[in-house]
């Protein structure tokens, strides 16, 4: 083989939801170690492309390869060890409110590694260090935090189990830009310090420059346009030009229907 | 053909409702036996079906039996029937008061609870964070359910047949004027191991329906507040009537012959 495989590849992937088609033959390479930030406006199926390479979602059609393996179609054990390289930080957080922050950040140590508790509480305060927590928050419920706070943790328990890679769904929707650009410096920073490969979706233009080597942009269910993150502002794509300035009259027409 | 089309979707979207509850059941109920098995996870569960339900399992059965006592005794006065009391008390009680009233409560506690929890967890993506943190939401959060709800209902009826006897003899002896030792040696002789039997297999039946219920309609919840709200609703209503209507059946097989 002449040219490396890509950690995550996808090709020809569709999926849709009753009449509404999300995904119409996407195709996106994540090289090893990069980190790739999709863009698109709401409802334009990013989660659901997340979702879809973890198996919570079967595709129509198409396939998605890690590290050559074909995943669509995988189910049981099999399915379980290609999670074992996943983290995910979901767009709330999405804690087990039903433990304490501690436990919520060993849960994959515990549950998918059946670590001993002692051991899996020590690094999950250890990752609650790394991501700007103390030893107290430890302690917390999920319902105590605040947003910044549930993020973090969040984050915590996505590298907690040192995943391969490492999805970011929307990470600093809903936070202040001083907390978001936290986050995007955390999330730099743990990607890098893992040696992850990172996919992230986001609509916040300042934090997918912050943490993307290379941006892909999806419209009506296609990766539209990709490139190194430096070339997006000189990408001569009309539809990625109104995206990253914020236009209203451009290519993209959003659904609003008048009264 | 207007009249037929509705008719037809209607029963085509039964059976697809059937269907998928069937998988469900079969997924759930495979995972039980398949490690890994939870034990701290079931040990929660069932203290607080079993534990948690016994006032209100408790309160309905003494006055079920306190109250069957009393109107048994109105009726049968007037054919003088009213040494028949006791026996009327224990089998009603056993066969079909204690498991079907014991169902009904522990439903109205436990398919909610259930239902409104698994569904916030769907609507929040805790269900998907499970997943991805390779841990299996059936093994996880089904399995437990169900085999706390299979194991703890015929406990709590064993309990509610005891009250619910119970209440009847108190009324009968001191309100109704009964020998408490005929009262006692009555009860003891009219009451066979099969009507205690069914009543117990009836409760691990409906134990299973109750979480199954629970867990299936918050599994499948969808659309935020309002999305969890149905799915408890529809966990309350399905699991009482699927109570009624296998408790017949289980009825009959057990005494009709």
């Amino acid at each position: 083989m002449t040219e490396t495989v890509p950690k995550i590849r996808m090709r020809g992937l569709c999926k849709a939801f009753g009449d509404k088609v999300v995904l119409d033959g996407l195709d996106l390479d994540v090289g090893q170690s990069e980190s790739v930030v999709v863009i698109g406006g709401s409802g334009t199926g990013k989660s659901v492309m997340l979702k879809c390479i973890l198996g919570l979602l079967h595709p129509e059609a198409g396939s998605i390869q890690v590290d050559g393996e074909e995943v669509v179609g995988l189910h049981g054990q099999d399915l379980e060890r290609v999670r074992r390289k996943f983290g995910m930080l979901f767009q709330n957080a999405a804690l087990f409110d039903s433990m304490p922050v501690w436990e919520n950040v060993a849960f994959g140590l515990v549950q998918g590694q059946a670590m001993a508790r002692n051991e899996a509480k020590e690094i999950a305060l250890a990752k609650l260090a790394a991501v700007g927590l103390g030893m107290n928050v430890g302690e917390l419920w999920p319902a105590e935090l605040s947003g910044g706070m549930r993020k973090r943790v969040g984050l915590a328990r996505a590298i907690a189990t040192t995943p391969e890679i490492i999805f970011f769904d929307e990470p600093t929707t809903g936070l202040d830009p001083i907390m978001g650009d936290v986050i995007n410096d955390l999330i730099v920073k743990c990607v890098r310090e893992l040696g992850a490969t990172a996919l992230s979706i986001t609509h916040d233009m300042a934090s997918a420059r912050k943490i993307a080597d290379r941006i892909a942009m999806l419209y009506e269910g296609k990766i539209i346009w990709a490139g190194p993150t430096a070339e997006v502002d000189r990408s001569g794509n009309p539809y990625v030009e109104q995206f990253i300035h914020g236009n209203a009259e451009g290519p993209i027409e959003m659904e609003v229907r008048a009264l | 053909m207007p009249i037929l089309q509705p008719i037809g979707r209607a029963f085509l979207g039964f059976l697809e409702v059937a269907g998928r509850l069937t998988v469900f059941a079969g997924t759930g109920v495979s995972h039980c036996v398949r490690p890994p098995i939870y034990p701290r996870l079931i040990l929660r569960q069932m203290v607080e079906i079993g534990y948690y339900s016994l006032p209100v399992v408790g309160l309905t059965a003494i006055f079920t039996g306190m109250v069957l006592a009393l109107q048994s005794y109105t009726g049968f006065a007037r054919f003088s029937a009213e040494s028949a009391i006791p026996n009327v008390v224990v089998v009603s009680i056993t066969r079909e008061l204690g498991p079907v009233l014991a169902g009904l409560m522990v439903t109205g506690r436990i398919a909610a609870a259930m239902a409104a929890e698994i569904g916030t967890m769907r609507v929040t993506e805790q269900i998907d964070a499970l997943d991805t943190l390779a841990t299996n939401p059936f093994k996880y959060l089904v399995a437990p359910r169900l085999i706390a709800g299979v194991t703890m209902l015929p406990i709590l009826v064993l309990v509610a047949d005891a009250i619910g006897v119970f209440g009847g003899y108190v009324v009968s002896i001191f309100k109704l004027g009964f020998n408490p030792g005929n009262y006692i040696k009555n009860t003891m002789d009219f009451v066979e191991t099969m009507d205690v039997v069914s009543g117990l297999v009836k409760a691990g039946v409906f134990g299973f329906l109750i979480t199954l219920m629970g867990c299936y309609h918050g599994y499948n919840s969808k659309g935020g507040a309002q999305g969890v709200g149905t799915a408890t609703t529809n966990a309350v209503v399905s699991a009482s009537m699927l109570i009624f209507c296998f408790n017949y059946f289980i009825t009959e097989i057990f005494f009709a012959r």
